[in-house]
């Protein structure tokens, strides 16, 4: 007796193929939720005490990363600014606005302002500012174009791959020291070149390379090894 | 004496975000795991018209379960330390990190040269530097000043910065003037250690010997503005190398700089 209609044949043989390639697909789908900011959280905005504005400040007013967040050349923690920072000056500017509210109050009582972090490593990953400061990584290159941000997200994934892209290959990022800051800086073209040492640079690998050797960047190998960012 | 950085009352609040910690949540724990990953294909092959049918669900399930999986963040993400500034619920000021006790010295900030700290000889402002100043120490005082002191007195330090002309009631006094060109140099640290008028105090910002720094600056700027390079004696206390601006706050004219400070950072 004929169970099975001939057709089934050709129907089992397609549904073991079409397993591999549901197998496969729930693999892809899995490393891209990984790597969502369902996951991730890039690009969310969180809500803060004050709707407080890296675009107003830093572009608008031109004040410098260092001014607020004062430890992120010298330590691991970059810093977040206590609410006398934001009194030098709006002790005397928009005194009145309600959106500032949190902030007179946090003056006048001695409450800690409490804002809500944005870019958050997990707790067995070692991170530090200093370093890649002083080697010559750009608040941008990980932060994004803060000058644009009127509220702030955090840009990149801050996953694993995404640190590791970088120290397997720090001369793709590296700019010099004293253009850390500058949120709009190009890398090095035939058009916009970049001079350093008296040296024009215009590509960014010869200036990348140079930079290494300059800042005396340890080897690659040292800076992927396990131990460097967990420890 | 309170130490130079310490966490001072408005210090502010790190907190996680709630969002993320709920999603920290190891959720996977209370879900029980499917013993067998395939227990309905041979049964379904056999009864032929649900086969298909089974098998998507099966799938399906098995779908979910990856997509929850791969939303999963585990305990290790969230381990009892506190990152600077972290929220705590311990304490009532909401703060992880008791602030020092008072009195205590935290280690490099043992004041035992209390010029450095104070800028004060007795009660007057002392005219000399605690410290020789160098290229490097200019160079450094020219970075310090741009980042905390230039939004309102203007790189050429003639009290045209940006804050003023967004509406900060009283606009600062150019450093031009006779009084300030005659001011001693312990005066300027104490204007930035303690405030004057409806200027803040920095002291919670810049550190002594960056302060000074700021102090040779300004008055290599007030030099730069009276008088040309050539004019500076060899061995002055200040070299009064005139830095180069490539940003002219206001019309400013500065004296033509011949050699440039090989390190000195371009703006
Ligand atoms: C006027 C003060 C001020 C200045 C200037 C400033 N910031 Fe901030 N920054 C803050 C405050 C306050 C927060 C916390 C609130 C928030 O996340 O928006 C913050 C948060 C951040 C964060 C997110 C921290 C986190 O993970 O939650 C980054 C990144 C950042 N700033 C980068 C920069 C960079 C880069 C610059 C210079 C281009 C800069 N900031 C200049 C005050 C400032
Ligand atoms: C160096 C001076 C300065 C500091 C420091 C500063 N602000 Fe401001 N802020 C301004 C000025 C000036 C304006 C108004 C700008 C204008 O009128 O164009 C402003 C505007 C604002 C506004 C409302 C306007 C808007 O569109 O965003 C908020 C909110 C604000 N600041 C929050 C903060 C907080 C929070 C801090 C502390 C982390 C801070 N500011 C530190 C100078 C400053
Ligand atoms: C190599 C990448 C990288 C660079 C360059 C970088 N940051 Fe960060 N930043 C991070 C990471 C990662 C975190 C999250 C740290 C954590 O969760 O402990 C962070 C966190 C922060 C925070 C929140 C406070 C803290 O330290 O956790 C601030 C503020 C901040 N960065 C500002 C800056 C500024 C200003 C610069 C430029 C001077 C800068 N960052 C350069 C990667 C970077
Ligand atoms: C854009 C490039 C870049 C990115 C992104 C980056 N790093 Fe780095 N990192 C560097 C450079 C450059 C150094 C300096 C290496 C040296 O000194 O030889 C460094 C050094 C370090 C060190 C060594 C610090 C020490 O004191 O030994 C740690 C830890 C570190 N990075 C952690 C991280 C982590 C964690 C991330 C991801 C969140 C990250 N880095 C992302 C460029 C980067
Ligand atoms: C450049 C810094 C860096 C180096 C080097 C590094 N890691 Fe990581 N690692 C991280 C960061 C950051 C995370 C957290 C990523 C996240 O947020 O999910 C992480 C996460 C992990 C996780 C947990 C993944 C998860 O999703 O929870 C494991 C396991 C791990 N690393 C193993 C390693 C091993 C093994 C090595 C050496 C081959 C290594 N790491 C080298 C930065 C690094
Ligand atoms: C928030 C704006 C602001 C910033 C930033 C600022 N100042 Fe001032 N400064 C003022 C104002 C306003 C005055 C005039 C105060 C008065 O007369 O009430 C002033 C006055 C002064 C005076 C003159 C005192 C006198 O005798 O007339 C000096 C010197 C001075 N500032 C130095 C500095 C230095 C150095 C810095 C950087 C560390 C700095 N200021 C940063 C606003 C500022």
């Amino acid at each position: 007796m004929q169970i099975f209609h001939r057709s089934t044949n050709t129907l089992s043989r397609a549904t073991i193929y079409g397993a591999i390639f549901v197998v496969a697909a729930l693999f892809w789908a899995a490393a891209a939720i990984q790597r969502s900011p369902y996951v991730t959280y890039a690009g969310v905005r969180r809500p803060q005490p004050v709707p407080f504005s890296h675009q107003h400040h830093v572009a608008g007013l031109g004040i410098d990363c260092r001014y607020c967040h004062t430890s992120v050349e010298t330590s691991s923690f970059a810093g977040i600014p206590p609410t006398k920072t934001c009194m030098n000056c709006h002790a005397q500017i928009w005194t009145n606005a309600a959106l500032l509210e949190p902030v007179r109050e946090s003056y006048k009582s001695g409450k800690s302002l409490v804002w809500t972090r944005v870019n958050d490593l997990p707790d067995f990953a070692y991170f530090d500012h200093s370093i890649h400061i002083n080697k010559g990584v750009g608040c941008n290159t990980c932060h994004g174009p803060v000058d644009r941000m009127p509220l702030m997200y955090n840009q990149a994934s801050l996953q694993m791959e995404w640190c590791l892209e970088c120290h397997r290959a720090p001369e793709k990022h590296l700019r010099p020291r004293d253009q850390v800051f500058n949120m709009r800086y190009e890398e090095p073209s035939s058009s916009k070149p970049v001079e350093v040492d008296g040296k024009e640079y215009t590509d960014q690998l010869s200036l990348g390379t140079d930079l290494v050797k300059k800042y005396k960047l340890r080897t690659v190998t040292d800076i992927t090894s396990c131990s460097t960012c967990h420890r | 004496m309170s130490p130079t950085f310490s966490a001072d009352r408005f210090s502010a609040i790190f907190r996680k975000s709630e969002s993320s910690r709920a999603r920290l949540e190891p959720r996977w724990r209370g879900e029980s795991k499917p013993k067998d990953p395939y227990p309905t294909t041979d049964s379904s092959a056999h009864r032929g018209k649900g086969l298909c049918g089974l098998k998507a669900c099966s799938t399906l399930a098995w779908f979910t379960i990856l997509l929850a999986l791969a939303g999963c963040r585990q305990d290790m993400h969230d381990q009892p330390r506190f990152k600077p500034l972290a929220e705590s619920d311990f304490y009532s000021d909401l703060r992880s990190a008791r602030p020092p006790v008072e009195g205590t010295v935290a280690r490099g900030q043992l004041r035992e040269d209390s010029y450095l700290y104070t800028g004060k000889m007795g009660n007057n402002p002392g005219d000399y530097m605690p410290f020789p100043v160098t290229t490097e120490v200019l160079a450094r005082g020219q970075q310090r000043y741009d980042i905390y002191c230039a939004p309102c007195h203007s790189r050429v330090g003639d009290g045209n910065g940006v804050i003023p002309s967004r509406g900060f009631p009283r606009k600062p006094p150019s450093y031009h003037i006779e009084r300030l060109r005659k001011a001693p140099l312990g005066y300027f640290f104490d204007v930035i250690t303690n405030g004057f008028g409806s200027m803040p105090d920095y002291s919670s910002q810049i550190e002594p010997r960056d302060r000074w720094a700021i102090v040779a600056y300004v008055r290599a700027l007030q030099l730069s503005q009276d008088a040309t390079a050539a004019d500076v004696p060899a061995g002055q206390k200040v070299p009064s190398e005139p830095p180069r601006f490539e940003e002219l706050g206001s019309g400013a004219t500065l004296p033509v700089v011949e050699n440039k400070p090989a390190h000195e950072e371009p703006k």
